[in-house]
């Protein structure tokens, strides 16, 4: 695949070469453009929930007032605080994330409906008060974080509280097995994924790792058959994440989990050095974790089994949640059932991991088609802004979380529609549950917040000796592509 | 990093295009045949909450869909009970559809026909929820509630057609069960319903007049052995000759074949063809069963519809002669014993057939198609002509003999005053341990026939004798009648 991937984009290299300049500097701060564009999002959102109660129970619902009022609120506060701390921040960002959330807790209100969960019983209810959070803590990040940069000062940290998320819910007492995998943790009330969160503290120190020995990495190396492979020693950073990889593959059964931070870090990596081997490597030790795991757990056999065949008799008596996800977006058609007119709860975790087979079932082939293209086009607006933006960390970081939300779309939504077995991954904004609704606004913000550097007009960009103050480690940073050693 | 970056976007964009392909397979390519899956509870759902087409008998509804209030919306109601259970079937949320017309006629009743076609066209414009056709049956609710009369608590079945076009006046089979318990919003209690009716040793869903085990027809095969020996020309009309002995030697077997009194049916051990059907000579017919043979027996079944797959729309069991007969066998058949076996409506089919100039016709139970709002889809079909089981001669012939049987014979008790009936009893031996089945097929008026009727009662006679058929169905049989002609 590596191969296929370097052949196929050759020619667009010098297209890419040409153009990088050009579309990457916007000199317009286009605040104006997320203002209609948040009306827009709203309205939606909106929309789609006095549909579903007009469905339901014939009645727009009580208390659209505050409600509608809340989200406006929210919108806005987020929009004024760009405006005051990160003017130049990519315009569709917000709104797309407003559209997804909002679609989210529509379904999920309508799957409270449906289990005859109200008020503040539903599910709905903590959802929108994790929104708020969310929010808030984005608006933190972007009041707090100035500048991206001052982050590589974390780099270390990150990986230490990356890693100590990752392997969190394999402690006995907290830790706690939800549907064959283990990836949640149970504090008291609260239960949660720190997988999710820990996805942003490993895109930093991978950036951060990275942008360091990138140098080291892609140049050192032997040659064989036209590809240059790394030393025997420059192995050690990637077998090290493989090993992590492997070790969530085992412990908590969780190929989702497992596949998003290896491929996560492999994207890095061949972004960093800019040499494919590393993509072939970062493949072949996936393969051999994969194989292993498929001859060793009778868990992955099964996942696979009802990937291939999940309508046979002996499927559906092993678990039938696939097959129903499958009916309920069949049974939604081109157009769906309309919103609240469909039988989305037949489906298990309609809310959570099967949220989108349940957008589907009710909106229909041409509802999940968008749903994709809101999340093409937030994954091309992060992308856009790792290649304008000018420094190496901040390249690295925005790509990082681009593509950590891109393949987690890829990994659960292609689970769902039987691109690939089904691994249990929330979907990005929208599945129940409070930590995945923080760690992507948390990426939203980030995002935001490069964004906001890379299409800053340069005479505005923070001059050197300003704030930031021009020591420590981000000093000239802008400038600095290679470091010789 | 920027060209690695572009680079990484465009497996990212073929990552996406694939999730694009992957929701266009299910949702448009694959969702038809996954909608049909027999597993797919959405479609079940989708179905049983579905308004579906009303049925109507002479106006009045016997199977509706009626609003209600619950997650399934329309509720199927059945307002006149058991009465027409084996014509209506039921619509159960766990069992689905599998008797009567709802399963026959599902596609027009859940308005998925081809035939309605434009119509789904208009409710797609207009957005009005496709519902499916109202179906106008051509039975008669005088004759189908005298039947049931009848029939009491006897286990049987009655069929009444008219004998020029075809369409089923009546038909009923009991037991019968109530299709409202197995239609109920409450599955629970409509699950239980479902577990009585289908494990109850008597078999209360099966409709008798058209499927079942089918039955031995007894003494009313002789109208078939008769219609046969004289399109053979073996007999040339009713006054014809033929031996009637007390007891008829069978070749090959050290059997005999005795008439039911054990006296011969003539003087002389000879009697006419019509008298022999009058008494019912079990000799007389068994010798033209001889004579015949097997073949031609089976041919003139045939020709009366013995063999066909029918659907009315309800598939009808075909009835049945045994092929390679040998002799012994053979004189058994030609009295409606051995292995021949038969539905009700295939014998009142040939009553009709009789009565009709040997025209037999295609039975049928719906008359018309009309949308949910009533407009016309499908009119009364042209009655259609299944065969030409007699000559018109040959008919008139057994014609004249039936009616004899009613005015002198074994059928006396369908006589109904200032009309012409013809008839035949018969009592089917089954089972040595039961006793027979009593049957009765019959038309009126001779003249101008407007009714074919026949009437099984199950274990209604009395071994060896045709005092059961004559006696237990004859009766029933002269109500529906009644109820048809007193229009």
């Amino acid at each position: 695949m590596a191969t296929g991937v370097a052949a196929a984009t050759a020619g667009l290299d010098l297209g890419g070469v040409m153009t990088t300049t050009v579309e990457s500097i916007s000199p317009r701060s286009r605040r104006g453009v997320e203002l209609l564009l948040l009306i827009i999002a709203i309205g939606i959102v909106l929309l789609a929930w006095v549909t579903v109660d007009l469905n339901r129970n014939g009645t727009v619902p009580a208390n659209i007032v505050p409600v509608a009022g809340g989200l406006v609120i929210l919108a806005v506060a987020v929009h004024l605080v760009l405006r005051w701390r990160a003017p130049y921040a990519d315009p569709l960002l917000l709104p797309i994330t407003i559209v997804l959330n909002g679609l989210g807790l529509v379904m999920i209100h309508r799957i409270d409906l449906a289990g005859g969960r109200l008020g503040t019983d539903g599910n709905a209810y903590r959802q929108v008060i994790w929104t708020a959070l969310a929010a808030a803590l984005a608006i933190g990040v972007i009041v707090v974080l100035r500048d991206h940069r001052l982050l590589r000062r974390y780099t270390y940290i990150s990986m230490a509280a990356g890693i100590a998320l990752l392997l969190l819910p394999l402690l006995p007492g907290i830790g706690q097995t939800i549907n064959g995998a283990r990836i949640w943790i149970h504090l008291g009330p609260l239960s949660f994924q720190p997988g999710e969160l820990a996805k942003i503290a490993l895109a930093i120190f991978f950036a951060g790792y990275l942008v360091q020995t990138r140098d080291v990495l892609s140049l050192a190396g032997r040659k064989v058959l036209g590809f240059t492979f790394p030393r025997g020693r420059d192995l050690g950073p990637i077998l090290l994440a493989w090993v992590l990889a492997v070790l969530i593959l085992v412990f908590q059964k969780d190929l989702g989990t497992a596949l998003l931070f290896f491929g996560l870090f492999v994207a890095m990596l061949y972004v960093a050095t800019e040499r494919v081997s590393w993509i072939a490597i970062g493949l072949v030790l996936f393969a051999a974790a994969v194989a292993f795991a498929l001859t060793a757990f009778a868990h992955f056999q099964t996942r696979v089994t009802l990937w291939l065949d999940p309508f046979s008799p002996a499927s559906l008596e092993r678990s039938d949640q696939l097959a129903k996800g499958l009916w309920g977006m069949a049974a939604g058609g081109l157009t769906g059932t309309g919103l609240g007119a469909g039988r989305p709860w037949l489906t298990p975790f309609a809310d959570s991991d099967f949220i989108f087979a349940s957008l589907g079932e009710e909106l229909g082939l041409f509802g999940t088609i968008a749903i994709l293209l809101l999340y093409l086009l937030f994954v091309e607006r992060g992308i856009r802004t790792a290649l304008g933006v000018r420094d190496g960390f901040g390249k690295l970081l925005a790509l990082g979380l681009s593509f950590s939300v891109a393949f987690q779309v890829f990994i659960v939504i292609g689970g769902v529609s039987r691109v690939i077995p089904l691994t249990g991954l929330t979907t990005p904004f929208m599945s129940l549950g409070g930590s995945a609704l923080v760690a992507n606004w948390m990426i939203m913000a980030l995002l935001l917040r490069i964004s906001d550097q890379a299409r800053r007009p340069l005479e505005e960009l923070p001059v050197v000796g300003a704030s930031p103050p021009a020591t420590g480690p981000m000093a000239g940073e802008e400038t600095q592509v290679v470091k010789l050693p | 990093m920027n060209s690695p970056i572009r680079r990484l976007t465009v497996l990212l964009a073929a990552l996406f295009a694939s999730l694009l392909v992957a929701v266009t397979v299910v949702q448009f390519v694959q969702a038809p045949s996954m909608r049909a899956m027999a597993a797919n509870k959405r479609t079940l759902l989708d179905n049983f909450s579905r308004e579906r087409g009303a049925i109507y008998v002479a106006g009045a509804p016997v199977a509706e869909s009626v609003p209600v209030d619950d997650q399934f919306e329309w509720q199927r109601k059945y307002p006149q009970g058991e009465l027409y259970s084996h014509v209506t079937g039921f619509y159960s949320y766990s069992v689905g559809n599998p008797l009567g017309l709802e399963h026959a006629a599902d596609d027009l009743l859940s308005g998925r026909s081809d035939t309605l076609f434009v119509q789904r066209v208009t409710d797609l414009i207009t957005g009005h929820r496709t519902t499916g056709a109202t179906l106008d049956l051509t039975l008669d609710a005088k004759a189908q509630q005298a039947a049931d009369r009848g029939l009491g608590p006897s286990r049987g079945a009655v069929v009444a057609l008219d004998p020029k076009t075809g369409a089923i006046l009546a038909m009923v089979s009991h037991p019968q069960y109530d299709p409202n318990a197995l239609s109920s919003h409450n599955i629970a209690a409509a699950d239980a319903a479902w577990k009585a009716l289908s494990t109850d040793p008597e078999k209360p869903y099966v409709n008798r007049a058209i499927a079942g085990n089918l039955y031995p027809p007894g003494s009313i095969f002789k109208v078939i052995t008769a219609a046969a020996a004289i399109e053979d020309g073996l007999m040339t009309d009713e006054n014809s000759t033929l031996p009637g002995p007390a007891k008829l030697d069978l070749p090959l077997t050290d059997q005999s074949l005795p008439t039911e009194d054990g006296q011969a049916c003539g003087p002389g051990g000879t009697t006419t063809l019509i008298h022999a059907l009058e008494i019912s000579c079990n000799t007389a017919f068994g010798w033209l069963g001889l004579k015949l043979g097997g073949e031609k027996l089976r041919a003139q079944a045939a020709k009366f519809g013995f063999g066909d797959s029918l659907t009315i729309p309800m598939r009808v069991t075909p009835s049945s002669v045994p092929a390679e007969l040998n002799p012994p066998q053979t004189a058994q058949s030609a009295i409606g014993q051995y292995e021949v076996r038969t539905t009700p409506l295939q014998m009142a089919m040939v009553a009709g057939g009789i009565a009709n100039q040997g025209r037999v016709m295609v039975p049928y139970l719906i008359d018309r198609v009309r949308s949910a709002d009533l407009d016309l889809i499908k009119g009364t079909p042209t009655p259609q002509q299944l065969s030409q089981a007699t000559s018109p001669a040959t008919a008139e012939i057994v014609k004249k003999m039936m009616v004899a049987v009613v005015d002198n014979g074994s059928g006396a008790r369908a006589q109904i005053g200032g009309v012409a009936v013809g008839g035949k009893t018969g009592t089917a031996e089954h089972d040595p341990k039961k006793p027979p089945h009593a049957w009765f097929i019959a038309f009126a008026p001779a003249d101008d026939p407007q009714v074919a009727v026949a009437v099984v009662v199950e274990d209604g006679g009395v071994t060896g004798s045709e005092v059961g058929g004559g006696r237990i169905a004859a009766p029933i049989a002269k109500n529906v009648i009644e109820a048809v002609l007193a229009k």
